[in-house]
């Protein structure tokens, strides 16, 4: 009871500090901007802990933070062991292979004015599709092991990424292009100097969904199949037998990988993009 | 309008090597069949033809490649397989008033259907709820929009199972329910994220002006951003409700699930029927197609009428 | 026409124009019907000349420019750049070309941004940085190389633009409204600028403006428009010496000139219409 009681002041004093925080005239600075966050985190976690405690909610429909950091603890070689199946040789080799390709593609059909009107709408229509439907056709295809997961992510992230290069390089405008041509460029030196830096923005934003779609991809992948490793393979014989921290564990590592993808195309993105309106707040 | 020849000459390209593939990928089963019909092949026997590439076996056994495009279970089907796959279970079926029993894809596609919707409506309103408290509260847009943010980063696939597990321990027997949790999930990030772009989208100055008119904050929503926010709401929804669809179809695949497109998915896979699966693909990729267009046609709707496209 | 003479008889030899063009024609073809945007255009500019094209919109001195510059193809009629067709003159890049914004790219220097035409004609490294050094010094932009366009003002972000234009030493400047996004005062001081470098190069320079002191304070012959179709309605051969101080606009010449252009618009555009 005590936990939950603390937990709930806790999280209102918490809250309270936060707006004090947000209303002052400090709360441009990076350390505010990064301090208000973590702490409404800390607080949910505590929260969090204290519910599970306070109302007794049994380990099997949700166990407390407590209970996942121990089994984490426990569990590191097997969650290593999953990491490695499942992102380093499924998501990522995936995720290299399927943007490389759209990039590819991208570049070879801008020549034609006639297969980028075609194939865009197409693209854009196909990347809104359920293509995680696919996993059991690649699965049959390419066996078990990672090799089919990786098929599975290549054609998750193609379109998206094949769309927004598409639009980054129609992006240039006619004033541009005109000075191009009073250099008498040529179509390389122009889409060299030019056209594919003024499309990086848009490039960065596909390679940004594609990334969230690479761990989605891998892991839907794996409940179709999958030798006796991996997160996807991990979570759901977990939750087949109500080893509900494991699962847990598993989100846990998840949710880290999924923040430090994204996370670092971002940062790569600040660093090629540092021109962009949008980067110079 | 004018895009429509290139689109439909890339789409016949598209079927065109698509049908063109279902060779070389059927081969192997199609000289299996055979042998097990009593004919020679050389080389005989499954295992030692997996020696050999698919081009040699083809160009050896040119007279079996046409029993590639008629198998019971393919590796590719033809788009015609597979069209006429998808017709057998749902307007056939139809046809015999048989729309909605358990074996036909148009009842499967209804159930499914209800969960996207519930879930797109349960996350486009907590969206732009949240949009709304985001734009209007600094406490809130210094705490919640960053966790907003990592949230997407997390993939949701792998709370699935577990949202479903936790549902049906609290008694909550129709899985109906979780699946439009997870749907819901999946969509109100777009429809956040959108929202706030959209309600922060008036400039400085128009902000000014009704400021000197003294409007509240009620009525500064009201009159100018709301408005101001409609086309970005509509481009968000499309994504929202295409990720809904994905996410109910997510919830149907853990262990236990019998109805939903997702749900026939899975039962192909665990049955070995190619065709089922391809069938089922083809009419999730229909019903995504139609939400997005439905939700097109009232973006048109509303933006003509809002004045804002011509 | 006495100076040209004179200048023939100097030379021993004819001067052959830079720029010249015999009943012009562009009609395009829109969603609305033939827009004829040159009509039956005549016009000789010397080595040296410092012409501006002055007109309301629509009176076809942007299009004029941009045929000389081989952006535009003329339906009929004649024009020559350095004696051979502006896509022959484009190619050996006889000109430079400033656009009305100044258009450079925001993930370059302002050196780099410089460099850009020198690396597309393949200059070598050293070369290059001679040349950017030698036009930062021209345009007084020396020591905002390593800035980025958008860390400077509105009127040195136009400064490098025409620094851009310089880089490659071709004897042609095209410039279509370069100052027109810029207030007066950095205006002035911009002409002051321009002037000043047409006096050290000896560049023959087409100048596009809507600005009547701006074209008659900068030229040496002043091309006067009028819209639907596009048609020159005068050609006034300055009487103002090539040395100009700012104040020699309050001068009365200077008010002549600037009244002989003012009737030339007024005639060729009625504002009732």
């Amino acid at each position: 009871m005590t936990t939950l009681i603390f937990s709930i002041a806790g999280f209102i004093a918490v809250w309270a500090i936060n707006s004090a925080i947000a209303n002052s005239p400090d709360r441009d600075d990076r350390a505010a901007r990064v301090f208000v966050p973590v702490m409404l985190g800390l607080a949910s976690l505590y929260l969090w802990e204290g519910l599970v405690d306070g109302l007794g909610v049994s380990p099997v429909i949700l166990p407390a933070p407590s209970a996942i950091a121990a089994t984490f603890a426990a569990s590191t070689d097997m969650l290593w062991q999953d990491f490695v199946q499942t992102v380093l040789k499924g998501a990522l080799t995936g995720y290299v292979m399927g943007c490389g390709a759209a990039f590819l593609v991208a570049v070879l059909i801008d020549r034609s004015s006639f297969l980028t009107r075609g194939l865009l709408p197409i693209g854009n229509f196909v990347a809104a599709l359920p293509i995680v439907g696919i996993a059991p056709i690649l699965v049959s295809w390419f066996g078990f092991d990672w090799h089919s997961k990786a098929a599975v992510v290549v054609v998750m992230v193609f379109f998206p990424v094949l769309v927004n290069t598409v639009q980054g390089l129609r992006e240039t405008d006619a004033m541009q292009r005109d000075l191009m041509r009073t250099y008498a460029a040529g179509y390389l030196q122009t889409l060299l100097k030019l056209r594919l830096p003024a499309a990086m923005p848009f490039i960065f934003n596909g390679l940004k969904i594609a990334s969230t779609l690479a761990l989605i991809g891998a892991i839907v992948a794996e409940y179709f199949g999958s030798p006796t490793r991996g997160m996807g393979f991990r979570i759901s014989t977990g939750v087949g037998s109500l080893s509900i921290d494991l699962v847990w564990a598993e989100i846990v590592v998840a949710a880290i990988v999924g923040t430090l993808l994204y996370g670092s195309v971002s940062w790569i993105e600040k660093a090629v993009t540092f021109w962009h309106p949008s980067q110079r707040r | 309008m004018k895009n429509v020849v290139p689109v439909l000459v890339v789409l016949a390209a598209i079927v065109g090597i698509w049908y063109a593939a279902v060779a070389p990928m059927n081969i192997r089963t199609a000289l299996d069949q055979a042998e097990r019909g009593g004919a020679v092949i050389e080389p005989e026997g499954g295992r030692t033809r997996l020696e050999v590439s698919v081009w040699r076996l083809m160009a050896d056994n040119s007279e079996y490649i046409s029993e590639g495009y008629a198998l019971d279970r393919p590796r590719l089907p033809t788009p015609a397989q597979v069209g006429r796959e998808l017709w057998k279970t749902t307007g056939e079926m139809a046809l015999r008033g048989k729309a909605m029993s358990k074996r036909s894809l148009i009842y499967h596609a209804t159930v499914t259907l209800k969960s996207t919707l519930w879930g797109f409506l349960l996350g486009t309103f907590l969206g732009i709820a949240g949009a709304v408290a985001i734009t209007h509260s600094r406490v809130m847009d210094m705490s919640v929009m960053p966790w907003a943010i990592i949230s997407q980063t997390i993939p949701i696939v792998a709370l699935a199972p577990m949202i479903i597990v936790l549902s049906s321990q609290l008694g909550i027997e129709d899985r109906g329910v979780p699946k439009a949790i997870i749907s819901a999930y999946l969509c109100y990030f777009p429809v956040l994220v959108g929202m706030v772009k959209g309600l922060r989208a008036p400039s400085a100055s128009q902000l000014d002006l009704l400021r000197t008119y003294s409007a509240s904050q009620w009525e500064t929503f009201v009159k100018l951003r709301l408005p101001a926010s409609v086309p970005y709401l509509f481009t968000s929804l499309k994504i929202g409700i295409a990720s809904a669809l994905v996410g109910a179809i997510v919830g149907e695949l853990p262990t236990g699930a019998i109805s939903g497109l997702g749900a026939r998915i899975l039962i192909g896979d665990q049955f070995g029927t190619p065709l089922a699966i391809w069938a089922a693909l083809l009419a999730a990729a229909i019903l995504a197609g139609i939400l997005v267009t439905l939700l097109d046609l009232a973006q048109r709707i509303t933006l003509k009428r809002m004045g804002l496209q011509a | 026409m006495a100076l040209i003479e004179s200048n023939e008889k100097m030379n021993g030899v004819a001067q052959e124009p830079v720029i010249f063009a015999e009943k012009l024609d562009l009609t395009f073809q829109t969603n609305d019907g033939a827009v004829q945007a040159l009509r039956d255009v005549n016009l000789t500019i010397n080595k040296g000349d410092f012409v501006s094209f002055i007109g309301p919109s629509g009176c076809g001195k942007t299009t004029f420019l941009r045929v000389v510059a081989a952006l535009e193809h003329p339906t009929g009629g004649e024009i020559t750049v350095n004696g051979m067709s502006p896509d022959e003159a484009r190619r050996q890049r006889a000109y430079g070309y400033v656009f009305q914004a100044a258009g450079l790219y925001p993930w370059r220097t302002i050196s780099k941004n410089i460099e850009l035409p020198l690396e597309i004609m393949g200059y070598s490294k050293e070369s290059k940085r001679e040349h950017v050094d030698k036009v930062l010094k021209l345009v007084d932009l020396e020591g905002f190389g390593e800035k980025f366009p958008w860390q400077l003002s509105g009127g040195m972000q136009q400064r490098a633009s025409i620094a851009r234009a310089l880089a490659f030493d071709a004897e042609i400047l095209l410039m279509d409204e370069p100052f027109g996004a810029l207030d007066e005062i950095v205006r002035d001081h911009l002409n002051e600028q321009l002037l000043a470098l047409w006096g050290r190069t000896g560049k023959t320079i087409g100048f596009v403006t809507h600005s009547i002191p701006e074209a008659v304070y900068l030229s040496t012959k002043i091309v006067v428009m009028s819209p639907r179709p596009g048609r020159i309605t005068d050609v006034i051969e300055s009487t103002l010496p090539r040395e100009r101080p700012l104040d020699i606009r309050d001068t009365p010449e200077f008010l002549e000139i600037a009244h002989r252009v003012r009737e030339g618009l007024r005639a060729g555009h009625a504002y009732d219409d």
